[in-house]
């Protein structure tokens, strides 16, 4: 038995009001990775080969940044908030809380240098366009 | 938080294998994987950001032998949370939650899983 009172065992727990935040973002992610790896997939299926060059041309291409750009950090979004229930529900203490860190970190560092790279491709692409244009 | 001996969720070993925990457990376990295939998919991107001899190498690695049947388990686990994912999506809409229908479309979520695996790979290799 606990000499707890009822409102000392609540107080301290954080608030509630942001109770179907994590939810709510993951569903709206989900609805949002629907179409885009729908995309994906067939523009992986419609690209005609997988080596530099054509890869580069292919990131490069306004429509394929952005939509790459919107997939990437959404799925990254995604897979933060999925992988923090997997480990609340397997990781307790002090480990819990670094891991959730770790993988927060792991996350954000993983999207800004995805959306980084993905901006100075098409950077190098207009680059590459704008000399061969300028030079005509 | 409190110890306490009653069971929490998720507790496995003490389900009996049915269509509705697997496809549960599969949802959480392909998840997890494709958490992995985010990071091979930055990776490749980063890479050919970063210049053509790091591209080649990371390229190569995923089209070696080992690295296209990571892709295939990826592209499974892919179609497998998309699939299932809707499942759970028209869940929180309201809809499905009957014995019978659960069932169905939990079946109806590995098949569709396995058809659109077998047609991107026939896609690919054609």
């Amino acid at each position: 038995m606990s000499l707890e009172s009822p409102l000392g065992k609540f107080l301290g727990h954080g608030s509630a009001r942001d109770g179907t935040g994590h939810w709510w973002s993951q569903k709206l992610t989900a609805v949002a990775l629907i179409p885009l790896t729908i995309w994906f997939v067939f523009a992986v299926l419609g690209m005609d080969s997988f080596d530099y060059a054509s890869v580069r041309l292919w990131i490069g291409a306004p429509l394929n940044a952005i939509l790459l750009i919107l997939f990437t950090v959404s799925a990254l979004y995604h897979s933060d908030l999925g992988l923090q229930v997997v480990v609340e529900d397997y990781v307790h203490g002090a480990t819990k809380v670094l891991t959730l860190m770790v993988l927060k970190f792991m996350h954000v560092a993983l999207a800004v240098a995805v959306v980084y790279s993905i901006i100075i491709i098409s950077l190098g692409a207009i680059v590459l366009g704008s000399a061969s244009s300028g030079a005509a | 938080m409190p110890e306490t001996n009653r069971p929490l969720s998720p507790h496995l070993q003490i389900y009996s294998w049915q269509i509705s925990n697997t496809t549960s457990i599969l949802h959480r376990l392909t998840g997890v994987g494709l958490s992995l295939g985010i990071l091979c998919l930055v990776t490749w991107i980063v890479a050919a950001a970063v210049g053509e001899d790091f591209y080649k190498s990371v390229a190569g690695l995923l089209g070696g032998p080992l690295g296209l049947l990571v892709l295939f388990g990826f592209s499974a686990s892919f179609f497998y949370h998309l699939a299932n994912g809707i499942r759970h999506l028209c869940w929180d809409a309201g809809y499905g939650f009957e014995k019978k229908r659960a069932r169905l479309t939990g079946w109806v979520a590995i098949i569709t899983a396995a058809i659109l695996t077998a047609l991107f790979w026939l896609a690919v290799l054609v």
